[in-house]
């Protein structure tokens, strides 16, 4: 008896978008990253097409971070007080094809850096590195207009991914992303009413539907993920639907998240049921990256250079 | 939701002109006003004022894909006529219609496979339309067996339950309900269901309402084309919003614009 492969019949595709800019097209970065472009459902290239396959990006800070688990001190301890060895150190040592540098320093409650220094931090790192950026704000609404703006300003044409525009603060830093060639990472509270809104209030102002990546808030393994893993699923579902509002790429700030609870961050002899730190907290962040790539994740911003080797590995074999 | 837009048929006067006088203008003005208002295809019927023939509906198929980029849903029940539009009709044509009857579908069919168009087959024979859902339905059984058994893929036969203005044929709107759910049951991959949904109101008071209200009943029972007055408003707002209620499309605030872009 033949078997015959059952294969669903899409209408939509995920917009290809990229990141960086060469100096060809205006900026200076000597490698660009392309992803999105999919028209099936992740890994089922037998029915659609998968053209990018998900980019891991290292995650680092724009000042020495506190409180960081033991792990993270040990792989990033010699460098982490300099953003730009740092970045430097991702790249050369550990292969980084894309690089995001979260800016907490702006905080207004820790060392309230001006946007000026700021700009100034993020052209030094641009300088040590070659690959594209991602630039994300420090979390305060006021102070990240202020700040993206000048970034924006002071970077035009690297083509940066910018974050984050969400539903009721947009308009300072989607405007900046058009007026000085960068993307944008549009961010909503795991909810795809809103992501799918925020789109279309985005573009309604002038951003184009391809300069767009939809960033839905995943949360850490273990507190919700299946969440923001269903979110992501209805999301990409819409996009190979062709639902226009919905067919961005999509970015998860896994390290963040995986590394800020208290699985990751517990000593062994605290805890001895869960086994080794070191494991434990790669696999944690392996696990939470691995599990939303198979619900459509295109960008993983990842801090363990170990899990993100682990990560960029399984996505690899995911498209062959 | 396919939408057909129907009005580009004789039985409205300024199209009955039209094509006595073969003037395209207000045929092309239609094919324009109903693509912008969100239709999918254009029905095209010559009417009853003018003789259905082979010239006329290959006229109308040419000035209508002469003016824009849409699919034409061939109606009329001259086959002569239906493979005359076919053989000048740009990209998938639908047919409307066929029968149960199977001389009709011995006909049609071939034509059907050779064009590679769809067609809607219409739950009746020749002893007139069905009183109740299980006649529906086994006429519906015959034309989805004969366009099995021509190659026809499931997705292209769009059943016709044939709705009837509630105030002289009532019982049968919950009839034609039933129909569809049972016919989406017919087949797997089901077939698709399509009504001539203005049939509902023909000389009702409120016709717009009686429309629209029986557009989301018949949707939630798995509706899935209709040949409807694609520049009713009201319309269009309703069918955007069973969409949503279905779960066919994501909700956002801005649903009812989002669904005409």
């Amino acid at each position: 008896m033949a078997v015959e492969i059952p294969k669903e019949k899409w209408g939509g595709q995920v917009n290809e978008v990229t990141i960086g800019a060469t100096e060809e097209d205006g900026g200076t970065r000597t490698s660009t990253v392309t992803v999105g472009g999919s028209t099936t459902l992740p890994c089922l290239s037998f029915e659609g097409e998968n053209p990018n396959k998900a980019v891991v990006a290292i995650e680092i800070l724009d000042e020495e971070p506190q409180d960081w688990p033991q792990p993270l001190v040990d792989v990033w301890g010699d460098v982490y007080s300099d953003p730009a060895e740092w970045a430097k150190k991702a790249v050369d040592e550990f292969g980084a094809e894309l690089l995001a540098i979260r800016l907490t320093s702006a905080n207004p409650v820790r060392q309230d850096r001006s946007p000026a220094e700021i700009a100034e931090t993020v052209k030094e790192v641009l300088d040590a590195v070659g690959v594209p950026l991602i630039v994300i704000g420090c979390g305060d609404a006021e102070k990240d207009n202020e700040v993206l703006k000048e970034v924006a300003q002071e970077t035009e044409g690297e083509n940066l991914l910018i974050g984050f525009a969400e539903e009721d603060n947009y308009k300072t830093i989607a405007g900046a992303c058009m007026i000085h060639g960068h993307t944008l990472i549009a961010q909503s509270p795991v909810d795809v009413n809103i992501a799918k809104q925020l789109n279309i209030q985005l573009t309604d102002f002038g951003i184009d539907n391809d300069q767009i990546v939809i960033d839905p808030l995943v949360s850490s393994l273990g507190y919700g993920m299946e969440y923001s893993y269903s979110v992501m699923e209805r999301a990409r579902l819409g996009a190979i639907r062709d639902d226009k509002m919905l067919c961005m790429p999509m970015i998860n700030f896994i390290g963040d998240e995986a590394w800020g609870v208290k699985e990751p961050d517990t000593p062994e002899e605290e805890n001895p049921g869960w086994g080794e730190q070191d494991t434990r907290g790669i696999m944690w962040e392996t696990m939470n990256a691995s599990t939303v790539l198979q619900s459509g994740a295109d960008i993983l911003v990842m801090r363990h250079p170990k899990a993100a080797e682990n990560v960029n590995k399984f996505a690899a074999e995911l498209v062959e | 939701m396919i939408i057909i837009g129907e009005r580009i048929n004789g039985m409205f006067n300024d199209i009955a002109e039209a094509i006595k006088n073969q003037d395209p203008t207000a045929i092309q003005e239609w094919a324009v006003k109903q693509l912008e208002a969100g239709s999918h295809y254009l029905d095209a019927n010559v009417g009853p004022a003018v003789e259905d023939s082979p010239e006329v509906m290959k006229w109308l198929v040419e000035v209508i894909q002469d003016e824009v980029d849409a699919p034409v849903c061939l109606d009329t029940t001259d086959v002569e006529a239906m493979e005359a539009g076919l053989e000048v009709h740009e990209g998938t044509a639908m047919i409307n219609s066929t029968t149960a009857e199977q001389e009709k579908l011995d006909a049609i069919l071939p034509l059907v496979k050779e064009y590679d168009a769809e067609i809607i087959g219409l739950a009746m024979d020749k002893s007139g339309v069905p009183k109740d859902a299980a006649t529906r339905t086994e006429k519906s059984m015959q034309i989805i067996a004969n366009a099995d058994a021509h190659g026809i893929p499931m997705e292209n036969v769009f059943i016709d339950p044939l709705i009837l203005p509630v105030n002289v044929a009532q019982p049968h709107a919950p009839e034609v309900l039933a129909t569809i759910q049972q016919v989406k049951k017919l087949a797997d991959p089901a077939p698709k269901t399509v009504l001539g949904l203005s049939n509902v109101s023909q000389n009702c008071n409120n016709m717009k309402l009686i429309n629209r209200t029986f557009m989301a009943m018949a949707m939630a029972v798995g509706l899935d084309a209709g040949i409807i007055e694609a520049n009713d408003e009201d319309l269009i707002d309703t069918i955007a919003t069973a969409e949503i209620i279905l779960n066919n499309d994501v909700y956002c605030d801005s649903f009812l614009e989002q669904y005409r872009k």
